[in-house]
């Protein structure tokens, strides 16, 4: 008992630690890896002096918000793609980004008609092919993956990974319900393998020759071209745009929301401000191999190098609203199993 | 007198209760209906789901127990070369998180791993249809992972129980001339059954909320099940109903584990351990044992070891960082914490239900167990129900008064040990109440006559007897607080890192590379309480001889 008395200041002492001190700081809770962020997060607070504080999670910080109401320590959450930011702000988590600089920086088709979030990136969502066994296929559409011409070629990640969903959405979108479900169930036939690894991963298994075609989002493929053993893998595939014959490829975004409750909005709304001018966009594109939103912000050498291609021009509201169908579709046809 | 076993009565039930809490919160949470993603769950994917967890809660016993019981006797019973190292070197998987385990493997293993390279280079074959290998990314791969890492608590738990088993009882065996085989089934297995059962309750649970390594090899478990239907479909509603399938699931490992103990007459009175083993192995059988122990360490520890540290060696420029120490000191401190707190609330569960006749005071210790089972994330926000709930209602009053001082539980560290402490609660009271029961009741009545009180009985007479018991029960939950990844990452504040969530930002971007320092460094700190805790379980013994006398 007397040791249970000792212990118990240590424990009290170590348990308040992290309670949340006011200074000047942004509080961020980030479903993006720090090591993405840390360097644009860096360069703002040498700019400023304003320290930020990550938070990373990639599962549970909506919730977390939404229990933690108007407590909640976080001032902006960074979210990896547009469901979340919509997701965040149908849960009332946001509130109006007012600001000159941003208005003037984003695009209107990049940010919330309400204000409530912008886009900070944009990803392609491409298609990975071998140079050795496939060639560039330079009007593929995400339609063709369904063609039995492709049987057991094909590798992707979970269908129900964000990004796959997203593009599952579009095509629901464009198409209707009935056709995308045709159109899953062709591209499930289609694969090599059950879905798994992320988009690097497909990268690698083309290289393995374990397929042929991958879908893959952009910038892995900027990244693995700076990975001294990636490389190898990158190297041995063509990065494809699809539907450039008609009506381009499915894009998504990385984004930002301000929170309804942030106790620190001056220096968060500096922050937003940073990230979507032009050094911090820049930033964006040479170090994650992203595209910027900003319009006339340089890319980077080697995303440039991929060439210019069309985007799909649906709006990003009207993909996510198909997003919980496009779900059911994949639990229908059995995608991932 | 009885005022004091009120008290007894009075802590238990509190302990019992809050650790209660998130999940009779989450089983509100399913009360809601919500039937079309759930609906739509049932028709579609949800067996296969079912079938998948099945299947891989069964084969990680089956498993773990193939590997852990024949380690169990042989160190308990038996001499052969290097059986010293062997018998705390068997515990060191433990220290391996799943998640690195799976990661490592597939990378190994994977078609394009180097073993596959290199078959199909030596034996010139060209495309994945000229030869077949095993797939590691399947249910089956997700079975050896698994059981690769948890067979240390059958390993253990099992090993600990022979010790204590009277060796007269096996030596009466061989006296009735039971071969050794013979004996290991009808004496040691049989009389050892309570604490194995026990240890696969908490093996299956650990493999039922397991989500890294099904989600890694894409294999889709009821875990899966959840996060899609609250992640996917934003229905917590759903996901808690699916939670409450899986809390049943629990409650029944948890009666069953009960219920084999329940049958159980004898108390066995403690064996007086000699270094005189009880089996001599041929010179034949001793090299195969030390065999057996070099091939399931070499898979479980030192295979995914080394690859860890040729990743940190080629990658130590982007992998190195000074804040490892600070991180590996927070997981450190949270761990150490946690397991205090579970094994001192243990003890008043376990001593309560000692203490009473009545069997309704079983239910806290079975209700604080169940926990165990909830998938990390899921348990995180079941955690953060109640604590929101009270920081509101704290900060409503004390805003009466003064400035609200915001969220003192949900967003400081009571939030993430309270998630620590439901989750692995079971463990020692698993581990506890297995020692108690061994410990006859006849000294009970025997210090009880002689005038000591329910008090006194228990530090004086129980607290020494069961110092093994709690140990490992301590350890068993550091080195698990040290792995837990998805508590951590959820309810941590900021400002807070442990080596897991450290680990995490690499590995969920499949760059465990990046990550290999750190990951080395959870395996090392791991290692240490282990180390201590086995020199300790030593020095132990002597003095239970004495106890013993």
């Amino acid at each position: 008992m007397k040791k249970t008395i000792t212990v118990l200041p240590f424990i009290l002492a170590t348990l308040a630690s992290g309670f949340a001190s006011a200074k000047d700081v942004v509080n961020i809770y980030s479903f993006r890896q720090p090591f993405l962020i840390e360097p644009i997060l860096n360069k703002f607070t040498e700019e400023t002096g304003i320290e930020t504080k990550v938070v990373f999670a990639k599962k549970g910080l909506i919730e977390r918000m939404k229990r933690e109401g108007k407590h909640t320590p976080a001032d902006l959450v960074l979210t990896s793609n547009f469901s979340a930011l919509l997701q965040l702000k149908n849960a009332q988590l946001t509130q109006p980004i007012q600001s000159e600089i941003v208005n003037k920086n984003i695009p209107a088709q990049f940010k919330d008609p309400d204000g409530n979030w912008i886009a900070l990136t944009k990803r392609v969502r491409n298609v990975y092919s071998s140079k050795e066994r496939m060639g560039a296929l330079p009007e593929l559409t995400y339609e063709e993956l369904a063609d039995p011409k492709y049987k057991g070629t094909l590798c992707t990640r979970s269908g129900k990974h964000p990004y796959n969903l997203g593009l599952v959405a579009s095509m629901i979108a464009h198409h209707g319900e009935q056709e995308t479900k045709t159109w899953l169930e062709g591209v499930k036939a289609n694969l090599a393998r059950k879905p798994q690894g992320n988009d690097r991963a497909q990268v690698k298994a083309i290289k393995e020759g374990l397929c042929d075609i991958a879908l893959g989002n952009s910038y892995y493929f900027g990244k693995m071209m700076q990975d001294s053993k990636q490389k190898v893998w990158a190297e041995s595939v063509f990065i494809n745009f699809p539907n450039q014959t008609n009506r381009g490829s499915h894009i998504n975004v990385s984004g930002v929301v301000l929170s309804k409750y942030t106790k620190h909005k001056a220096n968060s709304l500096k922050l937003i401000e940073f990230m979507s001018g032009e050094s911090a966009q820049k930033m964006y594109a040479s170090l994650n191999m992203e595209y910027p939103v900003k319009s006339g912000v340089a890319l980077s050498d080697m995303v440039a190098s991929w060439g210019k291609f069309s985007e799909d021009a649906i709006s990003l509201h009207k993909i996510s609203e198909n997003r919980t169908l496009a779900l059911k579709l994949i639990d229908e046809v059995k995608f991932d199993l | 007198m009885h005022l004091s076993i009120t008290r007894w009565q009075f802590v238990a039930w509190s302990a019992g209760i809050i650790l209660t809490l998130p999940l009779i919160f989450l089983v509100f949470e399913s009360l809601i209906p919500d039937p079309d993603v759930f609906d739509h769950l049932w028709n579609t994917v949800l067996w296969d789901y079912t079938y998948n967890t099945f299947v891989l809660i069964f084969g990680v016993l089956a498993l773990s127990s193939l590997i852990a019981l024949p380690l169990g006797w042989l160190i308990a019973y038996c001499d052969f070369p290097g059986k010293k190292q062997f018998e705390w070197a068997l515990m060191l998987p433990l220290a391996m998180p799943t998640y690195i385990i799976a990661y490592v493997y597939t990378d190994l293993l994977d078609y394009a791993g180097p073993v596959q390279i290199w078959l199909r280079n030596t034996f010139n074959w060209q495309n994945p249809s000229d030869y077949w290998f095993f797939d590691i990314r399947t249910l089956p791969g997700a079975i050896v992972m698994i059981a690769l890492v948890l067979y240390p608590y059958l390993y253990l738990i099992f090993k600990t129980a022979l010790r204590e088993q009277s060796f007269k009882l096996v030596q009466a065996s061989q006296l009735m001339g039971y071969s050794a085989r013979q004996s290991f089934f009808k004496v040691s297995l049989p009389l050892a059954r309570g604490s194995i059962v026990a240890a696969l309750a908490l093996i299956a649970m650990e493999a039922m909320a397991d989500f890294a390594t099904v989600n890694y090899f894409a294999v889709s478990t009821l875990t899966t099940a959840v996060y899609d239907t609250w992640l996917g479909y934003y229905s917590l509603t759903a996901a808690a109903k699916i939670s409450g399938i899986m809390l049943l699931f629990v409650f029944m490992f948890l009666s069953i584990e009960h219920f084999s103990r329940r049958n159980r007459v004898v108390h066995e009175r403690g064996g007086v351990n000699n270094d005189a083993m009880l089996y001599k192995l041929s010179k034949y059988n001793g090299l195969l044992s030390t065999l057996f122990c070099c091939l399931v360490l070499l898979f479980a520890f030192f295979i995914p070891v080394s690859i860890l540290v040729s990743y940190a060696v080629s990658y130590f420029d982007q992998a190195w960082n000074s804040e490892f120490f600070i991180y590996a000191w927070q997981s450190l401190k949270l761990a150490a914490i946690v397991s205090f707190i579970c094994v001192a609330l243990s003890l008043f569960v376990v001593f309560n239900q000692r203490l009473s006749t009545k069997s309704i005071d079983l239910i806290p210790g079975r209700m604080a167990s169940m926990g165990y089972a909830l998938p990390g994330t899921v348990l995180a926000i079941a955690v953060l129900l109640p604590l929101s709930l009270l920081d509101g209602a704290v900060n409503q009053f004390v805003g009466l008064f003064m400035e609200e001082p915001g969220l003192i539980f949900s967003g400081t560290l009571v939030a993430i040990t309270l998630a620590y402490v439901v989750r692995f609660y079971a463990i020692s009271q698993g581990t506890i109440e297995a020692s108690f029961t061994r410990i006859s009741p006849s000294l009970d009545m025997a210090s009880r006559s002689m005038g000591k009180t329910p008090e006194q009985t228990l530090l004086k007479i129980h607290f020494p007897l069961l110092r093994r018991g709690m140990l490992t029960a301590a350890l068993l939950i550091f080195i698990e607080c040290m792995k837990e990844l998805p508590a951590a990452l959820l309810l941590r504040p900021f400002d807070f890192e442990t080596l897991a969530t450290h680990v995490f930002q690499y590995v969920s971007d499949e760059q465990l590379e990046l990550a290999s320092i750190s990951a080395l460094f959870i395996v090392l700190v791991g290692l240490l309480p282990l180390y201590f805790i086995t020199s300790s379980m030593e020095s132990a013994k002597f003095e239970e001889e004495l106890t013993n006398e």
